[in-house]
């Protein structure tokens, strides 16, 4: 077996360009390295090697990427992680994976989620288990598990992922990968399955933040298939990081973010990563986002209910899952949901359709949008202070497989990641070190986040890139 | 602190969720946490702050109203759990009427 699979979307363009390979080789490469190693990861749940082969001969500059399977492929699976998408073939294209065609990138295989994106560490994946490529006995994070084991275990050269609280940044913080989250509108939805659609992104899980750059710049911009993506310009990412520098920048450190309950090595990384960052020329000052505590009751509202609402359309009628028992109508809608989702599908429905009902919809989902409003503002109020924030990305690094069975306990994974989301900001997960390692664990990779204000993934990449750079010894 | 008044039972009814005894008495306490927690967002002062409910406001997002072809028929109904011809069939849904 090659190499070619280890390498990043840039060294891959540039091997073809050279003529050192062609991009059938690349993608055999990754064929190959996914028959030797998906057995262990199980980051994939389905390649078409055939079509990935012929498109790649077609696309002679065309780089591999994993597809998260909530993401349209004309022909290919979709299933979201879920029982009740089993056997469904999706009948067009994603305006993301247009986008990523017209940029010389070929879709691979088809990478594993928590169901419906709802999870933090792919174990709510109906349809099979994704481990750590760092240490097998732990999760690779959620929802993007798949995304990021494939990525981090070289898998693959770069992978789509989609978050809605943290779902592209936290497995990113496990795995060892760059995992953006773009501002909200900045990439198309449409034919991204929707989980709750005034959070959800898609964005880039890379091995550089030259890579996310790059393949950001195949996901932005306006769509007319998605009233939510303005007509803003597109900058030139990769441009953005030419010139990039920490000297001068303002980078704030929310005072919410630093908590006791951190893990002591999360902390240690993250200090590293502030001093790293002051070192480099960075003005670093203490800022306040008051608001930040109410974040995560304010997410577990509002995304359960639009995932009430979204899921609605799973009643077996024109696609997915039908019980045998439909003898009625109602039975055919409650019955079909009941065998085609798992439980914590089924929990976000319930506590969703809760919050909306009649006498609860004021003191839940009507108070949520207003106290959103205030973690909103606390994020602009701050931008006119700072060019960036810093923070960790999740309060520890990567659990055991089965540690975690309380939902409550799972959802403070994404207590960093949800008030960017709420917010609609942009923000990203970048490599800054690995834990020590203990008798019971490896050394683990431990992320850290930047967040910058909606529409500033420039300055967001460049920032980025300048700590990548003193993190690598560049 | 009073117990939270979600049903759940009757939720997931609201919701079409069939439910096993099983199901019901483990979501039952989960999900009364889950609205205990979020119950927080009761403390807050939102006196004259307008809602959220969008990612980023946008006003009037329309395209020229042009007449453009849709999903093919057999594309549509590809992924039919059941059809009959152009049709997607289903069970019997008229209740109490005679078959």
């Amino acid at each position: 077996m090659n190499e070619l699979c280890k390498l990043g979307i840039k060294e891959a363009r540039a091997g073809l360009a050279k003529g050192d390979f062609t991009s059938v080789e690349l993608m055999q490469s990754v064929i190959d390295r996914y028959h030797a190693e998906n057995g262990r990861i199980g980051a994939y749940l389905t390649f078409d090697e055939e079509g990935a082969l012929a498109e790649a001969k077609a696309n002679p500059m065309g780089v591999p990427l994993a597809i998260k399977d909530l993401i349209n492929v004309k022909g290919q699976p979709c299933t979201c992680g879920s029982k009740i998408l089993r056997g469904y073939t999706s009948t067009y294209d994603a305006t993301v994976i247009k986008g990523i065609r017209a940029h010389g990138f070929v879709p691979a295989g088809r990478v594993n989620m928590d169901e419906f994106a709802m999870g933090s560490s792919t174990e709510n994946s109906a349809l099979g288990r994704t481990v750590n490529p760092y240490d097998v006995t732990r999760v690779p994070g959620g929802s993007s598990g798949g995304s990021a084991a494939a990525v981090g275990g070289d898998l693959c050269i770069a992978a789509l992922g989609t978050d809605t609280g943290g779902s592209i940044r936290q497995p990113a913080s496990f795995c060892n990968c760059v995992g953006l989250k773009p501002s909200y509108g900045r990439v198309s939805r449409f034919g991204v399955t929707a989980f709750a659609s005034s959070l959800d992104q898609v964005g880039p899980l890379t091995k550089s933040v030259e890579d996310a750059a790059l393949l950001l710049q195949a996901l932005a911009g306006h769509d007319e298939m998605d009233g939510t993506t303005p007509r803003e310009p597109v900058p030139d990412y990769s441009a953005a990081l030419e010139s990039a520098t920490l000297k001068g920048v303002k980078i704030g450190l929310p005072k919410e973010y630093y908590i006791d309950g951190l893990d002591p090595e999360v902390k240690r990384i993250t200090e590293e990563a502030i001093k790293k960052c002051a070192d480099a020329g960075a003005e670093l000052v203490e800022v306040s986002l008051p608001h930040t505590d109410y974040a995560m009751a304010v997410y577990y509202v509002v995304a359960p209910a639009e995932a009430s609402a979204n899921l609605a359309r799973f009643d077996g009628v024109r696609y997915g899952h039908r019980s045998e028992r439909s003898d009625n109508v109602f039975n055919l809608y409650a019955r079909s949901r009941a065998e085609g989702f798992g439980p914590e599908v089924k929990r976000r429905i319930i506590m969703g359709t809760y919050v909306l009902s009649s006498g609860y919809y004021d003191a839940y989902y009507g108070r949520a949008s207003k106290v959103r409003t205030l973690i909103r503002r606390d994020f602009e109020n701050v931008f006119t202070k700072v060019d960036a924030l810093l923070t960790p990305v999740v309060p520890t690094p990567a659990f055991k497989m089965g540690a975690v069975q309380d939902p409550i306990t799972m959802y403070l994974n994404d207590l960093f990641t949800i008030p960017g989301s709420l917010a609609g900001n942009c923000s990203i997960s970048v490599p800054a070190g690995f834990t020590k390692a203990t008798d019971d664990a490896p050394p683990l990779p431990v992320g850290v986040q930047f967040i910058c204000d909606a529409f500033r993934e420039d300055r967001l990449l460049g920032i980025s890139r300048a700590f990548e750079q003193i993190e690598r010894g560049e | 602190m009073n117990k939270p008044a979600i049903d759940v039972a009757y939720v997931a009814e609201l919701a079409r969720l069939e439910l096993t005894d099983e199901e019901k008495a483990v979501f039952q306490p989960q999900l009364e946490d889950i609205v205990r927690y979020v119950e927080k967002i009761s403390s807050v002062d939102v006196e004259g702050v307008p809602p959220t409910m969008h990612g980023r406001e946008i006003v009037n997002a329309l395209r020229e109203d042009e007449v453009r072809p849709s999903m093919p028929r057999e594309d549509a109904l590809s992924n039919a759990p059941a059809r009959t011809g152009d049709e997607f069939m289903l069970p019997k849904i008229v209740e109490g009427a005679e078959s």
